[in-house]
């Protein structure tokens, strides 16, 4: 079973760590990559010299020293709420990080010294390129490939799954990771990174609000937002001199709460907020990226290419079906199937076994194989088997290997050959067995597809995206695996280059290609793909080619990825939307109050009936700071992403965060005036 | 149906009828296509020939700006000249006008260059019959025709894969000029002159009216005039009055004339679109999210100038005509409110009834529909700046569905999105700011005489002149008293600037659309040619404008409203 690593929402430590980063946060040389949000410093500054000046001058024509004092109070809110939507982001992927580090603490390393001696040393102080040996029962001091042995080792530390994974060198499943237990033989290792500039330690790093480089996406929605915010500035300027020229005197505090009131602080404030979340939330899913744009990428991505097998099917093929010939018993043939398979150890040979077994024809064959003399592949006969005691000569291959061996046979050929045909039409690999030069019958071996793996195809393809699968089977049988998966398209018989090709071609296109790779020969093609995700039991280079690796190497986080990318993208536009609509009522609200002596015209307009002109501003403000506190959790969670097509989801987000954006206000607005006109 | 009714019924589905071919035709010429005006060819080569300008010369959008930019230099300098000399001219000027001064000169010049036509002096008395031609007629075709080569450039852009390319602005410029203006404006001009408008180079004719007075009344070379001045969007008129005039709109027949070819070619700009990139359905979306606000314009604006002035009614007093003051009579309130809101739409700014004079509402309504600038918009540019609003709703609308935003195949990126960010920065600043200090100076000065009227008319007075300008619209709330130093030189600048900005802007966006990729539409792709999406620009444009410009619109005419 897998445990997802996510932190609740509001841990009290965490919260506690983000108030206080809140106020650091304040620091106006950090404010000013957020435009929006430092315009409300400038504003708040302001609000506190006036409320000064209301304290020694009451007369200075600027309201009362409480009012201003109060609006200078909301004004600083507003700030350390949008700091704290940043900070507990931040603490989120932060404290997630540390959770999978804290795995990888001090831990005795044996360094492997040039002269081939052992060295007893802290794990910290290992290097790049060190080579290190482990053994049964010894905990991984650090990152790195295997270039000696074999081994078992439990990752359950770092991915959550129970099984113990099998790690050798010189495969595609050569890669290890610090913190995880060796559970049987020895490895040599060499280490891939120096301590502190492992993936994880990148990702923390990343998801440091301060060190984050943001995505162009972001840059180009924050420039539209400070074009927003400069607009309201001319706004709020112009009306003091249009309101003079009514004969009305505008306080700074009505001009400075009207100008918070209508750049989107909403957005701004939970901006970085929503891109650091979205890296939680790929950590969360034990997928660690190298980029924010990364993550945002895979939100683009139309074409994904997945490995068959392990991805769209459970490992290997399998033994489904025994189908004997005429006159052949059926337990009888399970028996010999049985027999010609025991000593094999190929995946396919390990399934027929149990495939017999199951048909309960294993026990009475145990004795028969007392010094049996067993037949190994080869490529010359393409038949493996075994010869028994009792002279019987068994034996299993394919089909022709098997019909050139036999004795000839009409009308068994003519219906095992029948067999053959449908068994391979319908994407299955027929093999044949027979004893004593007598075909005996037919074994189906089928590739079993992943259950549920035809939903999530189903999902991709409603967000647009074309699923793509790479096998090396011949076309016949792709094609068959393809069609029952519900894949758009497959590369039978694929050669490494081949994926590469397929890529190139594609983004020429001008298609945004995902693929997840674990092996050397991958790396080209992982570094060619816009998101590549490399598994982390992969090699070194597969890891370094890709921008994001996933800690479970679960061939299927593809997918997951792809839909924390959109719900990052979806929650910007979102909030977005929803903090400009929201203009529409606090300007039904301060409006009105500004001019309700001196245009008293203008009350028509005052549609909520706010109980005073104070209580208005007041309400406005208030609503608007709260609302980036309430937003906070849909922030860190993302807006749940729903592959209903463009148009659909469109409607959809426009009915939500479009009409609501406008209508909220107006009830929030409403009820705050009910409680502060208690007040003023 | 009532007729008045029935007559703008009629004109509105007149015009989109024809404009629909013209569309059609007029993408033939931006892509070089054979079209009937072939004819003019010979005359276009000799053009080039003489000004030693390739025709074909392939430009980039840096290079077709600096074009633009180099002819409007030279038009600028041209007519500043000719302004400033025009008294001491031998010919052409029977009436004996003076020399223009210069602050005026400038606003004038300024104001016919880019096609605004913001007009602070009087025809009659303040021009010649050279400047009139030479200047003004001539720029009212250049300017329209820079309007309509710049969004040529912006069609080309959008089609372009990975090319830098956008076609060459010397030729699409002289051909929006001869295949587009030239025949358009003489088939109105012969339709206007057969319905009695004057094209003479005489001087005014003595009149003896029925009491017995002597008036002299100003001619002139008037239809050719007036048929430009609509097709392009001009709207500076001949007389004073505009086509308020009797001379520059005879009848209720030359009121639709001249009304249908202030929508004509602006409309038919919108289809030549779907035409230019073969994508029809999307013009209708667009020609839809324009029509549906030009008519929530229109049917507000035409039922409150037909149910006459409240104060009036007040009074007992019965207005079976609708609010008639500053109206004319042969027009009634139905054709004029119609004109009103088709003249603010497409920043054409020719008047048939004083806007002053309408009701508050009517008078924010013509305010609201130049601060958006797009519903149809001036030629050429009022696509132009509704490609803005575009650009924005599919960026925000992509976030919105989870894509890095498409629009025509083309990711829309930082870069572009910063333009238009910047580019929507232009018009708030262009009318917030000067409205600013004008409404101190006028405060605090209650004597200097600007305003005929007090209190929130006379702000939305100094809102519209500035609103007007930036749109490069031309039409005054006339109340002002607009031929003073402040207004010619303030005004002169909002248009210059307000002109420029919003085509270099997306004519840049375009040429980087241009360098990109293709991306084929996927499953995942927000189609632009949905209802969904047409949502959204109606969102975004009332958004952006009607939100930046409420505090002014609630001060001026919404105050006026709702004291009355």
């Amino acid at each position: 079973m897998k445990h997802k690593k996510t932190v609740k929402l509001f841990e009290p430590s965490i919260v506690k760590q983000s108030i206080r980063s809140s106020f650091i946060k304040l620091n106006p040389v950090y404010m000013l990559k957020n435009p929006v949000m430092f315009t409300v410093e400038i504003g708040t500054l302001i609000m506190l010299i006036v409320t000064i000046i209301t304290l020694v001058n009451p007369l200075a024509n600027q309201g009362s020293f409480l009012y201003n004092f109060v609006i200078t109070i909301l004004l600083f809110l507003t700030l350390l709420f949008a700091n704290f939507a940043e900070a507990i982001a931040e603490e989120r992927g932060k404290a997630q990080a540390e959770s999978l580090r804290k795995t990888r603490e001090e831990t005795p390393a044996k360094l492997v010294m040039s002269d081939g001696s052992i060295k007893l040393i802290s794990s910290s102080s290992l290097k790049k390129g060190d080579i290190y040996l482990v053994e049964t029962g010894d905990t991984l001091p650090a990152d790195g490939e295997i270039l000696e042995g074999l081994a078992t080792i439990d990752e359950s530390a770092i991915t959550g799954e129970s099984a113990p994974v099998i790690r050798e060198a010189d495969t595609d499943h050569s890669g290890v990771i610090g913190g995880t237990k060796v559970l049987s033989d020895r490895i040599k290792v060499q280490v891939s990174t120096n301590a502190g500039e492992s993936f994880l330690d990148k990702m923390i790093e990343l998801v440091e609000g301060a060190k984050r480089q943001k995505t162009p996406n972001e840059i180009a929605l924050t420039v539209l937002l400070a074009s927003f915010t400069l607009i309201f500035l001319f706004v709020t300027v112009t009306l003091y001199p249009f309101a003079f020229y009514a004969k009305t005197i505008l306080t700074v505090s009505a001009l400075v709460s009207l100008f918070v009131c209508l750049i989107p602080t909403t957005i701004g404030g939970l901006l970085s907020a929503i891109g650091i979340a979205g890296m939680d939330r790929a950590l969360g899913a034990n997928v660690i990226a190298k980029s924010g744009k990364a993550v945002e990428n895979a939100g683009d991505i139309d074409i994904v290419l997945l490995d068959k097998t392990g991805t769209i099917t459970i490992g290997n093929r399998k033994a489904t079906n025994f189908y004997p010939t005429e006159g052949v018993n059926a337990n009888e043939f399970a028996k010999y199937c049985y027999l010609s398979s025991v000593s094999d150890s190929t995946p396919e040979g390990k399934s027929i076994v149990e495939l017999a077994e199951k048909n309960n024809s294993a026990n009475t064959s145990g004795e028969l194989l007392n010094e049996a003399k067993f037949i190994k592949f080869s490529a010359e006969t393409r038949m493996s088997g075994v010869d028994l005691k009792n002279g019987e000569e068994i034996r299993k291959g394919a089909w022709d290997a098997i019909k050139k061996y036999s004795l000839k046979n009409n009308g068994e050929f003519q219906e095992a050959e029948l067999r053959v045909n449908e068994i391979a039409n319908n994407g299955g690999t027929p093999l044949a067995v027979a004893v004593n030069k007598k075909l005996l019958g037919v074994i189906q071996l089928e590739d079993i597809i992943k259950p549920g793996i035809q939903e999530r195809f189903l999902r991709l393809r409603k967000m647009g995206v074309k699923t793509v699968m790479v096998t090396g089977d011949n076309p016949l049988t792709a094609k068959y695996i393809a069609n029952k998966a519900g894949v758009d398209d497959y590369i039978a018989e694929a050669k490494p280059e081949d994926k590469m090709n397929y890529i190139l071609k594609e983004q020429r296109e001008g298609k945004l290609v995902a693929m997840m790779g674990d092996g050397t020969n991958d790396a080209p093609a992982l570094a060619q793909a816009d998101v590549a995700v490399a598994m982390n039991s992969g090699t070194q280079a597969a890891k370094e080619a890709a921008n994001m690796v996933d800690l479970d190497s679960d061939p299927t986080k593809l997918l997951e990825v792809i839909e924390i990318g959109k719900q990052l993208l979806i929650t910007r536009g979102n909030i977005t939307t929803f903090s400009i609509a929201n203009d529409v009522a606090k300007y039904f609200a301060i409006i009105p109050a500004l001019f309700s002596i001196t245009v008293p015209a203008l009350n028509v307009l005052n549609i909520m009936k706010l109980s005073s002109p104070q209580s208005a501003i007041l309400s406005a403000v208030i609503f608007n700071a709260f609302i980036i506190l309430a937003l906070v959790p849909l922030a860190l969670r993302g807006v749940k992403y729903k592959p209903i097509g463009a148009s659909a989801l469109l409607r959809r987000n426009i009915l939500i965060y479009g009409l609501g954006g406008v209508v909220v206000p107006f009830i929030g607005i409403k009820l705050i005036d009910l409680f502060v006109s208690l007040f003023f | 149906m009532n007729t008045d009714i029935f007559g703008i019924v009629l004109i509105f589905l007149i015009t989109i009828a024809l404009a629909v071919p013209l569309g059609k035709y007029i993408s033939k010429v931006f892509k070089g296509e054979k079209v009937w005006t072939d004819f003019f060819a010979p005359l276009e080569n000799f053009i080039f020939k003489i000004s030693g300008i390739d025709p074909n010369e392939k430009m980039d959008w840096k290079k077709n700006m600096k074009a633009m930019l180099l002819l409007n230099i030279i038009f600028f300098i041209w007519s500043f000249i000719v302004l400033l000399l025009q008294g001491t001219i031998p010919f052409f000027n029977p009436a004996g006008i003076a020399n223009m001064e210069p602050a005026l000169a400038f606003n004038t010049v300024a104001s016919f260059v880019t096609n605004t036509n913001l007009q602070h002096y009087s025809g009659e008395t303040g021009a010649t019959y050279f400047t009139q031609m030479l200047v003004f007629t001539f720029l009212q075709f250049v300017s329209a025709a820079v309007g309509i080569a710049a969004l040529a450039l912006l069609f080309k852009g959008l089609v372009q894969k990975q090319a830098t390319d956008l076609g060459n602005f010397y030729n699409l410029f002289l051909k929006s000029c001869t295949r587009i203006l030239l025949p358009l404006s003489f088939i109105v001009s012969i339709i206007l002159l057969l319905n009695g408008m004057p094209e003479t180079f005489s001087g005014a004719q003595t009149v003896v009216t029925l009491q017995g007075d002597t008036v002299n009344v100003a001619t002139g070379p008037v239809a050719s005039m007036i048929s430009i001045k609509q097709i392009g969007t001009n709207g500076g008129g001949y007389f004073g009055p505009n086509s308020a005039h009797p001379f520059e709109n005879p009848n209720y027949f030359t009121n639709m004339v001249e009304n249908f070819a202030i929508l004509f070619i602006p409309i038919a700009l919108v289809f030549a679109f779907g035409y230019y990139l073969n994508r029809r359905k999307l013009a209708w979306i667009f020609f839809g999210i324009m029509t549906i606000l030009f008519l929530s314009f229109v049917i507000p604006t035409v039922s409150l100038e037909m149910s006459g002035n409240p104060q009036i009614t007040k009074m007992g007093i019965n207005q079976p005509m609708g609010s008639m003051e500053g109206k004319e009579v042969r027009f009634g309130a139905a054709a004029s409110a119609y004109w009103g809101v088709s003249t603010t739409s497409t920043s054409n700014g020719s008047v048939n009834s004083m806007h002053d004079s309408q009701t508050p509402l009517s008078g924010g309504i013509y305010l609201l529909d130049m601060m958006i600038n797009a519903l149809y918009g001036g030629v050429g540019v009022g696509f132009i700046n509704f490609f803005v609003y575009i650009i924005i709703a599919i960026f925000i609308a992509g976030l919105m569905v989870g894509r890095t935003p498409e629009f025509l195949g083309k990711k829309i990126e930082a870069r572009e999105v910063k333009i238009a960010a910047l580019v929507l920065l232009v018009t708030p600043f262009l009318v917030l700011i000067p409205t600013a200090i004008a409404s101190i100076v006028a405060a605090q000065n209650p004597n200097i005489g600007w305003l005929n009227n007090p209190s929130y008319h006379g702000f939305s007075e100094m809102l519209y002149e500035f609103t007007s300008a930036n749109a490069n619209n031309g039409s005054g709330f006339e109340g002002l008293g607009d031929n003073v130093y402040f207004w010619n030189i303030s005004t002169g600048i909002v248009m210059l600037f307000a002109r420029f900005l919003p085509i270099i802007g997306p004519v840049a966006i375009a040429g980087m659309l241009a360098e990109k990729k293709y991306i084929p539409e996927s499953a995942g792709t927000l189609k632009p040619e949905s209802l969904t999406f047409a949502v959204m620009v109606l969102g975004i444009i009332l958004i952006v404008s009607a939100l930046n410009f409420f505090p002014a619109l609630a001060l001026g005419p919404l105050a006026e409203f709702f004291s009355m």
